[in-house]
């Protein structure tokens, strides 16, 4: 722990306008800024999936304006087969990447982490800012591949070998497009391991006196245990990002096997395997859907507790099943690689892991319902999109068993069915998580509340909306559509078209909701009633701090912390919560040891 | 608020089951000798996570619903047998799960994957490429010639790269375009890319395999009904990706025989 006698963070309150709001070193500057660029990256990966749904539910569809954003790809306003998949590819990257990463870990994480552990500051605040800009850069490559010949690139967020490696002969955007898509995907790896570095060393070295580990926040441990799986995550795929640019530019053939055939003409390719590329993408892939899941768990924890006025039944039971996914995330990410051609004996080694991983999940979600029952459970809008994410996590968590499983996969395997299931499970439960947390700390962070009613009126329209787009996928994918495909000319598809339309229609309103948050927000960040220091009568340090908080998070004096972080309606205390900063003498019967 | 919630989850459980209960959009129907296999595992598996899918929405709904009636003035109530018992019933239950599907499911990837195909199996080889897939039948000698890779000439219909000029083995073999099968007799479907990777998908058969550029792979199977099916690429290939596909013919050995002949005229 760090020694509070000596100044961990060297840096003083900025004056310019470009240290204090563009080049910051402060954490939650650097909190918002990430914050932002999920934001800007939500907007765009959502008007790309319009885009898609119109496509996919009216092929020949004249959609106003496209032409604009792609002569090649939209002549006439309609969308070429080639277009399609490159919009696909680029909503499931940016989504995955630069908003489900960046949002839930490290923009809540940056802001909040260093203040619930108690620190000034991260402890490598250059490293910080470089975290951020240089997500920033990977961000600006990847928007960029729109606006260059030959991309983006359409081989889908996996980016699967060889369709990847052997450049633009493979069909349009496989060229410069793979480059782009791999040379932002490296450089973003290289924001997340520079901002995991420091989000381990605050968690480790830099928690203020009195506070043990145990004695962190739910969501600090999500991040904390993200930051380790980011750290071990990321350095895995920029390797794997390197080696596919190297095949590219340098005639190597790491992905690339002998003898392939494209247009009559064998390819300059030998020794590589395309399989390598599948190994190295998911043990970076399957790692990251928890990267996406787990601090939205955290946070969805931390504002539960808060609004149900109790702690959870077991803090404990919730940290270990966490790291346990964390651990066993590694160890199941072949899943996604039962129809490969891998040895069908490794995909039963898989296969149990899967399966037993939903155990970890299973008491998380128990342990949050047996908290619920006898709670004094308060209905706002961030408490109802942390029950709407338990929600989405239980419709996605059980179409996992079916995907877990090698011989129903076989029927399942890339189709909408798996669509639904990720969709649920990992994106809509972390953009929950997401909003959770946006209508929970928005005063901290800004000083202001957000419009309670806006709020409400977005998160019921938003969960009917998510359940009206995604379940409709799983009964696709039964049926056997496939995915990844820009039109259904199959006969046995055809007939599923009006479901699609059903889904696109489905998803146009439900995006549109979405601008009653962007309207909150914004509207809220300047006109929005003045929030006080603890607004939800919260107990970790966030709410003991100023808000919005100074610059080294606690003035003067730095907190000292007496209590397990979730002290709420104990028998014999003065009021309903007990802050963790309170020297107030209790006996906590609240943690099942 | 708090109410219309509840009411809200408790409407999209039994929404969402419905289709499921009703078979409003149902599994393909299943041609295959193995497919029971995988379809009971299905049932098996929508079962058990239907009953824990709509058992939790519907606790979830009912604890929100009651426990936001609370008042400030109530104490908190834990739940019977707390966190202990929440782990020991979650270990139980979905252990057993787990471990049930896992044998089971175990069980029918098994008899798909680990079984090798009978030796009298007919070879059939199937060649995918950006965006087509070709078969072709070993001929009189059972025999499949070797494949030269700079051979291929789309446009002399050279789609394997055979040189039927040299190599023995070659000069029977018969390429198509569709593939057709007898019913009840077991096929041995050898795998090969030509460019990318590509997937062999035929819901109806049960398989579902890739094809991967410098692996050559196989899968069996028997197909155990006479009709006209299609067989479409799951692995994303390029822009004409969602139009690769071919048809399935499964036919009575009599039909069969026929067509081999006939397209064994046509080489």
């Amino acid at each position: 722990m760090h020694d509070m006698s000596q100044p961990a963070v060297q840096h003083g309150a900025p004056t310019s306008f470009m240290g204090k709001h563009i080049f910051s070193l402060d954490h939650k500057v650097i909190g918002k800024q990430y914050y932002a660029l999920a934001l800007v990256a939500a907007v765009i990966g959502m008007v790309l999936s319009w885009l898609m749904r119109l496509h996919l539910g009216w092929a020949n569809l004249a959609i106003p304006g496209l032409h604009l954003l792609s002569p090649g790809g939209a002549p006439g306003n309609v969308m070429t087969p080639e277009y399609y998949l490159q919009l696909m590819t680029m909503h499931g990257t940016i989504m995955v990447f630069f908003v489900l990463t960046t949002a839930p870990f490290a923009a809540f994480g940056n802001f909040f982490l260093p203040i619930q552990t108690g620190a000034e500051d991260m402890p490598f605040p250059h490293f910080n800012m470089m975290s951020f800009w240089v997500t920033f850069v990977a961000f600006l490559v990847m928007v960029a591949s729109f606006f260059v010949p030959d991309a983006p690139t359409l081989g889908g967020w996996t980016q699967y070998a060889p369709l990847s490696a052997v450049g633009a002969v493979a069909g349009p955007g496989q060229g410069m497009g793979v480059v782009l898509w791999a040379a932002s995907i490296g450089i973003f790896c290289i924001g997340q391991l520079l901002g995991s570095l420091n989000f381990i060393t605050t968690t480790l070295d830099m928690r203020c006196k009195g506070m043990s580990l145990m004695r962190l926040p739910l969501s600090a441990w999500a991040w904390f245990i993200t930051a380790i799986m980011a750290l071990t995550a990321f350095a895995v795929l920029m390797p794997a990002c390197i080696l596919l640019i190297l095949d590219h530019v340098a005639g190597t053939s790491f992905f690339a096997p002998s003898g392939m055939v494209i247009n009559d003409q064998v390819l300059p390719h030998s020794g590589g395997s395309t399989l390598l590329w599948q190994h190295l993408f998911w043990f970076f892939g399957h790692p990251e859907v928890y990267i996406a899941i787990i601090p939205g768990m955290g946070i969805v924890s931390h504002i539960l507790v808060t609004n149900m006025r109790r702690p959870m039944l077991s803090h404990r039971v919730i940290i270990y099943s966490m790291g346990s996914l964390a651990v066993l995330s590694y160890m199941v990410y072949g899943h996604h690689m039962f129809v490969s051609g891998m040895n069908p004996i490794s995909s039963l080694a898989f296969s149990f892991p899967t399966l037993v991983i939903t155990i970890p999940s299973a008491i998380i979600v128990l342990i949050w319902l047996g908290s619920l029952y006898g709670s004094k459970l308060r209905i706002n809008s961030a408490s109802l999109f942390a029950l709407g994410f338990i929600s989405m996590f239980i419709s996605g968590g059980v179409s996992g068993f079916f995907l877990a499983q090698p011989s129903l996969d076989i029927m399942l395997h890339a189709t909408y069915f798996v669509v639904g299931h990720f969709h649920l499970v990992m994106a809509v439960a972390a953009m929950f998580g997401i909003f959770a947390g946006t209508y929970f700390w928005f005063p901290k962070m800004t000083g202001r509340m957000m419009n309670e009613g806006l709020g409400k009126a977005h998160f019921i329209l938003s969960f009917i909306g998510a359940y009206c787009i995604f379940m409709p996928f799983h009964y696709l994918g039964i049926a056997g559509n496939v995915r990844r495909y820009q039109a259904f000319t199959d006969d046995y598809l055809i007939p599923l078209i009006p479901v699609h339309k059903f889904i696109t229609v489905a998803a146009i309103l439900t995006g549109f909701a979405q601008l009653i948050f962007v309207y909150n927000l914004i509207y809220s960040r300047f006109k929005g009633v003045s929030a006080t220091d603890n607004p939800w009568q919260g107990t970790s340090l966030e709410w003991s701090t100023a808000t919005p908080p100074p610059h080294n998070n606690f003035g003067d004096h730095m907190p000292v912390v007496y209590h397990d972080p979730y002290q709420y309606s104990v028998e014999g205390a003065s009021a309903d919560f007990i802050m963790q900063t309170s020297p107030e003498k209790i006996s906590s019967p609240d943690e099942e040891k | 608020m708090a109410k219309l919630f509840a009411v809200v989850i408790v409407l999209i459980a039994i929404g969402s089951a419905i289709p499921i209960i009703m078979n409003t959009w149902p599994l393909p129907q299943d041609i295959s000798v193995h497919g029971h296999l995988i379809d009971e595992q299905y049932a098996d598996t929508m079962l058990e996570t239907g009953v824990a899918f709509l058992s939790s929405q519907f606790l979830l709904a009912f604890f929100i619903w009651k426990f936001s009636q609370s008042k400030p003035t109530d104490k908190i109530k834990r739940f019977p047998g707390g966190a202990a018992g929440l782990v020991t019933a979650a270990f139980l239950l979905v252990g057993t799960e787990v471990l049930a599907l896992g044998i089971f499911g175990a069980k029918a990837w098994g008899d798909v994957y680990l079984t090798p195909p009978a030796p009298n199996a007919l070879q059939v080889q199937v060649q995918a490429g950006q965006f087509a897939f070709y078969f072709r039948y070993p001929g009189p000698d059972g025999k499949f010639g070797p494949l030269h890779p700079s051979q291929i000439n789309e446009a002399n219909a050279n789609f394997f790269g055979l040189d039927t000029t040299n190599d023995q083995d070659s000069k029977d073999d018969i390429v198509t375009a569709e593939m057709a099968i007898p019913v009840n007799r077991e096929v041995h479907l050898l795998m090969h890319s030509k460019d990318l990777g590509h997937s062999f998908y035929v819901p109806e058969l049960r398989i579902q395999q890739d094809f991967v550029p410098g692996l050559d792979l196989s899968v069996h199977f028997t197909a155990t009904k006479v009709g006209r099916y299609e067989i479409v690429c799951t692995q994303l290939c390029g822009l004409g990706h969602y139009n690769m596909k071919a048809y399935l013919e499964v036919k009575s050995p009599e039909d069969y025989d026929a067509w081999i002949k006939q397209q064994a005229a046509l080489q």
